[in-house]
């Protein structure tokens, strides 16, 4: 079973949302062009997932699974007589869950935060249709975590990896202004190149070890035994 | 598109007219969503290695958005201007939901690869996009060209990286060997005089950098296209 804190890592670097998953790219290529901007809408999609996940998570496990309605009847339960499976609504509760969020913690960030506002502002409302937060609920789901800090230590985790992604492509972006790129490639195509090298720079904490004792946590194996995990990964 | 415009042009206007060809080719080349607009990238990387799933994907990409393209066109007087963003994203949610519960039904392997990623249909760009740029502003049949016109534009590059990455990567086309057998030990075909397939393109990020070479050939044979910085 794995701890709290290998979820939280894991998250930030092996899985992490852009360049394992591709989540929240729209966004990711559009507002990337300066650090600062890049800055804002990290932090909105830290603070967004934090709030969210956990909510759909207990949407999820009192509402949506299949027996979680158990609490108002026993015979709602996986071995009761009627058992209800609300999951095929779960698109459109998490979503749900996810606009009003959003549009909830616009107006109070705006009401009692109006610092925090006037950096997040403009980029509030684009995160309702950002990949990432439906896609940290969807993941949240399909992985099953077993308590709700699990499912926190999982968004907060999946956001900074999100974070430290459009922090290290905006501070890339605004070098490469200096560099002769060729003219077919500029903007969006080199945009995508860049991505890419960075997301196999990336593969690299593929070998590290997650749950073993503290001393070996680290250590990272072999190229041998690397290349064996890559394999056995993509044949899951 | 003006209002009077459309009331003088729409009774005379056959179904194909010169315009509404041009809904449907543009998207395809010089107004791509995914190398020119930069929109549905999210979904489209994920699923490329193998191009069963990114053909099951365009599927359902397509039907999403021409469905949601008309509904929202015909609600679009209806829906208030403040809320359009939650409307939109139910009207797509339950789409998505009839798509992932066929997927389940008739492709119930291929719904299991694409995960997660059926559902994030509902978050992809290009759907939202187009609602807000096309749909909430013209009538049905328009809408309905529009939407086929994204949706293929977005599904053959879907479709052309998947290829490239399934070739190179597995030396396969849609699960079919097309380079004989490289078990070890009883290598046939190109295996047998040492060829070996590229496993780096199967990893995530090299379906990027696929997209990122598409984007440069498309914009060397078309130089109006390149951008300023």
């Amino acid at each position: 079973m794995e701890s709290t804190l290998d979820i939280f890592v894991k998250a930030i670097f092996t899985e992490n949302m852009i360049f394992a998953y591709f989540l929240g790219m729209c966004s990711y290529l559009a507002v990337s062009k300066t650090v600062k901007t890049g800055v804002g809408l990290g932090l909105a999609v830290v603070f967004v997932l934090v709030v969210t996940v956990p909510m759909n998570y207990l949407l999820e496990n009192y509402v949506l699974k299949e027996g979680a309605l158990v609490w108002l009847n026993p015979e709602y339960g996986v071995s009761g007589s009627k058992t209800i499976d609300l999951g095929f609504l779960s698109f459109i509760m998490f979503i749900a869950v996810v606009a009003s969020i959003v549009q909830l913690v616009e107006m109070l960030v705006e009401k009692f935060a109006p610092a925090l506002y006037g950096a997040l502002g403009i980029f509030l409302p684009l995160i309702a249709v950002n990949c990432s937060i439906l896609g940290g609920a969807l993941f949240m789901q399909d992985r099953q975590y077993s308590t709700i800090l699990d499912a926190s230590a999982f968004a907060l985790g999946s956001g900074i990896g999100w974070f430290i992604a459009i922090v290290s492509l905006a501070a890339i972006r605004e070098k490469i202004r200096y560099s002769k790129v060729p003219p077919a490639l500029r903007g969006l195509g080199i945009t995508f190149i860049v991505t890419g090298l960075m997301g196999i720079a990336f593969m690299s904490f593929m070998g590290v070890e997650y749950g073993k004792k503290k001393e070996e946590k680290t250590s990272t194996v072999s190229t041998v035994e690397t290349s064996q995990i890559i394999n056995e990964k993509l044949e899951q | 598109m003006s209002k009077t415009e459309d009331k003088v042009k729409a009774p005379s206007e056959p179904l194909f007219s010169k315009k509404n060809r041009r809904l449907i080719t543009d998207p395809l080349s010089d107004n791509n969503p995914i190398t020119i607009q930069v929109l549905g990238i999210c979904s489209a990387l994920a699923i490329t290695v193998q191009v069963e799933q990114a053909f099951w994907m365009s599927i359902s990409v397509i039907f999403v958005m021409v469905f949601g393209n008309l509904v929202v066109s015909l609600l679009r007087n209806l829906i208030p201007s403040r809320v359009r963003i939650i409307v939109q994203l139910v009207i797509v949610a339950s789409l998505v939901i009839i798509v992932n519960e066929s997927l389940q039904a008739f492709v119930p392997d291929v719904s299991e690869k694409l995960s997660v990623f059926v559902g994030l249909i509902i978050t992809n760009c290009i759907i939202m996009g187009r609602f807000e740029a096309f749909a909430m502003a013209n009538k049905p049949w328009p809408s309905i060209l529009d939407a086929v016109g994204n949706a293929i534009g977005y599904a053959w590059i879907l479709v052309l990286v998947a290829l490239v990455r399934e070739v190179l990567g597995s030396g396969k086309i849609w699960g079919a060997s097309i380079f004989g057998n490289n078990l070890p030990g009883e290598e046939s075909g190109l295996y047998a005089i040492g060829y070996m397939n590229n496993n780096m393109m199967i990893l995530p990020p090299m379906a990027l950098i696929v997209v990122g070479i598409i984007i440069w050939v498309q914009r060397s044979m078309n130089k109006e296209l390149v951008e300023e910085n």
